[in-house]
């Protein structure tokens, strides 16, 4: 196959003028990129932007009804084009393997580790050649080269009883276990914390560095300037601007380039109101369910001023929330409240799941607001008066939630919450489901709410430049306990505890390319014994 | 699914849908249909086959055979109909009740379920107008208890479900009063699945009714009812086999086509093809 065609770079992927159509409109137009082994080049772009269907493009695994084409596509210095799909077969897995998304519904819930990664190889097994015995020592070789600890115990569990770093490790290792010449790894980190994704990301550099032509796709800038050397950046389909990420990151060309810059590297909030009185006071709050989630939380919140909330998953954050809006009760310590109670609100993680899908947007802001006591004659204008505070067309009141875009769903949510007039606002990791320029725009929107109606609110994250955006508190917990809490600007420039240092390092991407990251765990328990790291 | 499929589909659900208007016209308006008595007797017309006249034949006592299957209708269709309205309220109310009780009187209640879902469904009909007696109305409770407990275990499922979704609970912090919530968000849904559930229950329940209609359990001679007609005619098979083919023939087409539209209206629901 590969003997006509031109090899002037011997190896690694090579693509021009690839083209994607999907009822005849070209959702990937031209496209044209190169990775050499050793290299990383980052794809990167917003959701819509096309990068998905150029990486199924590279793998052969069109959707139904997508037709490709291209003038050279070539991987491993096999010619791809045309391929039918048992040629693909060959060369997908053996030469270009794939790392995706979501590393929990990838791997089958039902086969142990140690078999999911094998099956590459025994795919592939013309061309190793291996035993069973053989290929079960190299399953533990794969795992051990993903820094998986005590590999021959993880090989025997099942995905669900691993963390999702270490899943998402897993699911390198099997990528690679038919050592492709081609890695492409599609958002591989944004299922993960801030501290995993580090770790992950330079598990992947330390593939590219052993040879590997790597792929990253990401919207995600501080993963792109952590680990790719050259980037394209794709809208719309096309090729907008490419270079080394040293560059294009640094002077980049194009606007849609700058707004994906500046939107990744939020700017931390300046010149803002004194607090006023107090609204709420904490004293040694805990909740324990079979386990303590939450032990001995004490802070003050003060009338227009914002509390970021940090911390990975597990770590007690959503049950504060649930705990101030009072649908949790403390087992331990007090809520104070001033005069009357004051209240509270909650914009919840997932905006999708807290409205009534049946409902439209509007039917559901009226309920609101009957709940928050508006005669039923004001309720119309007054929920279509909320939409056009929060930036949305009152017109969507008609729509319903999944008819809305991701941005447009939180937008709503936050019109709900402002629905019964609050006075405190807790935002359950509001805007980690959205892309970065959405992301800055939701963020805008919470600083201007917060200034026009004298707001108090708690922001709970695992993003710390996200809490820097728009918080003057910041409460780090870990396994529930709060390890570090004061006024932001002093905990990032002077971080006390290990792990505010730890998240505080993987959160700056561009903290040294291949210098190392504090290796601590996220705190899921005892599970990841492995992963863990002693504090003192 | 390609093209073929999916004309193929379409003309079925045409199909599936003319077949079951028919019959519910029959139910409601069978003088529409058929001009002639269904009782009426006339012994020297005795076991005619189909003819212009008699388009299915006639019975040993020269009833016409289409008469009497148009007629029958309502009453075939109806006790059916009247057991899955009652099947489902039944649901609606125990599951419902079942899904928001302390868990002792839950599990309680749901094992109880499961034993009745241990039977047979036409066992348990069978049973119960055992017990009551025969008749038209006695077949129509036998069905509903028999078919129940599907209903009682989705709704109770669904209710579990709901009551903790997400957007339930997002009601509930906006301040929405707890039954508010739950008569708006929790009812409705459940209220949803158990009507799809009923589309394809239907069609059973039919076929239940007719069941034990034809061993003597329900309506009584002379009324036509498609199940009674299809045992009056079994002891005349060789010689009139349209007197059982006909009520069998509306009873399967029935069945048949309520299952497959229920079949689709679930799919469509659930947003997928079959």
């Amino acid at each position: 196959m590969s003997a006509t065609s031109a090899r002037q770079n011997t190896a690694g992927l090579q693509v021009e003028g690839l083209s994607v159509r999907i009822e005849g409109r070209p959702l990937v137009d031209g496209v044209s990129f190169a990775v050499r082994p050793g290299r990383c080049l980052a794809l990167l772009g917003e959701s819509g932007a096309g990068k998905t269907l150029t990486v199924r493009a590279l793998l052969g695994l069109l959707p139904e009804g997508a037709e490709s084409d291209a003038a050279v596509l070539e991987i491993d210095g096999v010619d791809a084009r045309g391929l039918g799909e048992r040629a693909w077969r060959t060369v997908r897995g053996a030469r270009i393997a794939l790392v995706s998304q979501d590393a929990l519904v990838s791997l089958d819930p039902l086969r142990r580790i140690g078999a999911e990664v094998a099956e590459p190889l025994e795919i592939h097994r013309r061309r190793s050649g291996l035993t069973r015995d053989a290929r079960s020592e190299q399953v533990r070789a794969l795992l051990g080269a993903v820094a998986i600890p005590d590999p021959v115990r993880r090989m025997r569990q099942y995905p669900h009883e691993l963390s999702g770093g270490l899943r998402q490790r897993a699911l390198i290792a099997s990528a690679l276990a038919a050592s492709p010449a081609v890695l492409v790894a599609d958002e591989p980190t944004t299922a993960l914390d801030a501290t995993v994704q580090a770790r992950v990301l330079d598990l992947l550099r330390e593939i590219a560095d052993r040879g590997t032509a790597v792929v990253l796709v990401s919207h995600d800038i501080g993963a792109v300037r952590r680990i790719a050397d050259d980037v394209v950046v794709l809208k719309d389909g096309v090729v907008v601007e490419r270079g080394t990420a040293a560059q294009v990151l640094a002077t980049p060309v194009q606007e849609y380039t700058r707004e994906l810059v500046r939107a990744g590297s939020i700017a931390p909030r300046t010149g803002r109101a004194e607090p006023g009185g107090v609204v709420l006071r904490a004293i040694g709050v805990g909740k324990s369910f079979d386990r303590p989630v939450l032990q001995d939380a004490s802070f003050v919140l003060r009338q227009g001023m914002t509390l970021g909330v940090v911390g990975e998953s597990g770590s007690g954050k959503t049950t504060l929330a649930r705990i101030l809006v009072g649908v949790e009760r403390p087992d331990a310590g007090t809520l104070e409240r001033s005069e009357s109670t004051p209240r509270v609100q909650l914009v919840p993680q997932n905006p999708l799941g807290a409205f009534d899908p049946r409902w439209t947007v509007g039917r559901s802001l009226r309920e609101a607001l009957e709940a928050g006591g508006v005669r039923r004659g004001l309720r119309a204008e007054r929920a279509a008066a909320l939409l056009a505070e929060v930036g949305l067309d009152p017109e969507l009141a008609r729509r319903r939630p999944l008819q809305l875009s991701g941005g447009q769903r939180q937008r709503a949510a936050i019109a709900r919450a402002l629905a019964a007039n609050p006075e405190v606002l807790v935002l359950d990791e509001p805007v980690s489901a959205l892309d970065a320029t959405v992301r800055a725009r939701i963020l805008t929107l919470l600083v201007r709410l917060q200034r026009d109606r004298g707001l108090t609110m708690v922001l709970i994250s695992h993003d710390l430049d996200v809490v820097a955006a728009v918080a003057d508190e910041v409460l780090v917990l870990r396994d529930g306990i709060v390890v570090e809490q004061g006024r932001v600007a002093e905990i990032f420039t002077d971080p006390r505890h290990p792990f505010t240092r730890a998240l505080i390092e993987a959160g700056a991407g561009g903290a040294g390319r291949h210098g190392s990251v504090a290796d601590v765990d996220p705190g899921r328990g005892g599970q990841d014994a492995g992963e863990q790291l002693d504090l003192p | 699914m390609s093209s073929a499929e999916r004309t193929g589909r379409g003309a079925l659900t045409a199909l599936a849908a003319s077949v079951l208007l028919v019959v519910i016209v029959a139910a409601l308006f069978p003088w529409l249909l058929s001009g002639t008595d269904p009782l009426q007797t006339d012994v020297r017309q005795a076991l005619l086959p189909p003819s212009a006249e008699h388009w299915f034949g006639t019975d040993q006592s020269g009833r016409d055979v289409y008469a009497r299957v148009v007629h029958g209708a309502g009453r075939s269709l109806g006790i059916g109909v009247l057991a899955t309205g009652l099947a489902l309220v039944t649901g609606m109310l125990l599951g419902t009740a079942s899904g928001v009780a302390p868990r002792l009187l839950d599990t309680a209640a749901m094992r109880a379920n499961d034993v009745l879902l241990a039977f047979p469904e036409f066992f348990l009909a069978l049973v119960v107008v055992a017990l009551l007696g025969p008749g038209p109305v006695n077949v129509a409770i036998g069905v509903t208890l028999a078919a129940a407990p599907v209903y009682v275990r989705l709704a109770r499922v669904q209710t579990q479900v709901l009551r903790r979704a997400e957007h339930v609970e997002a009601a509930r912090i906006l301040g929405v009063p707890p039954v508010r919530a739950f008569v708006r968000h929790v009812a409705p849904g459940v209220l949803g699945s158990l009507s799809v559930l009923a589309t394809i229950g239907l069609g059973t329940s039919v076929l239940a009714a007719a069941g034990l209609s034809f061993l003597g359990l329900g309506p009584a001679e002379p009324a036509p009812e498609w199940g009674l007609m299809l045992a009056g005619g079994r002891n005349v098979l060789g010689q009139a086999w349209w007197i059982s083919l006909f009520p069998g023939l509306a009873i399967t087409a029935t069945v048949l086509a309520a299952s497959f539209l229920g079949r689709i209206l679930r799919a469509r629901v659930e947003g997928r093809t079959l």
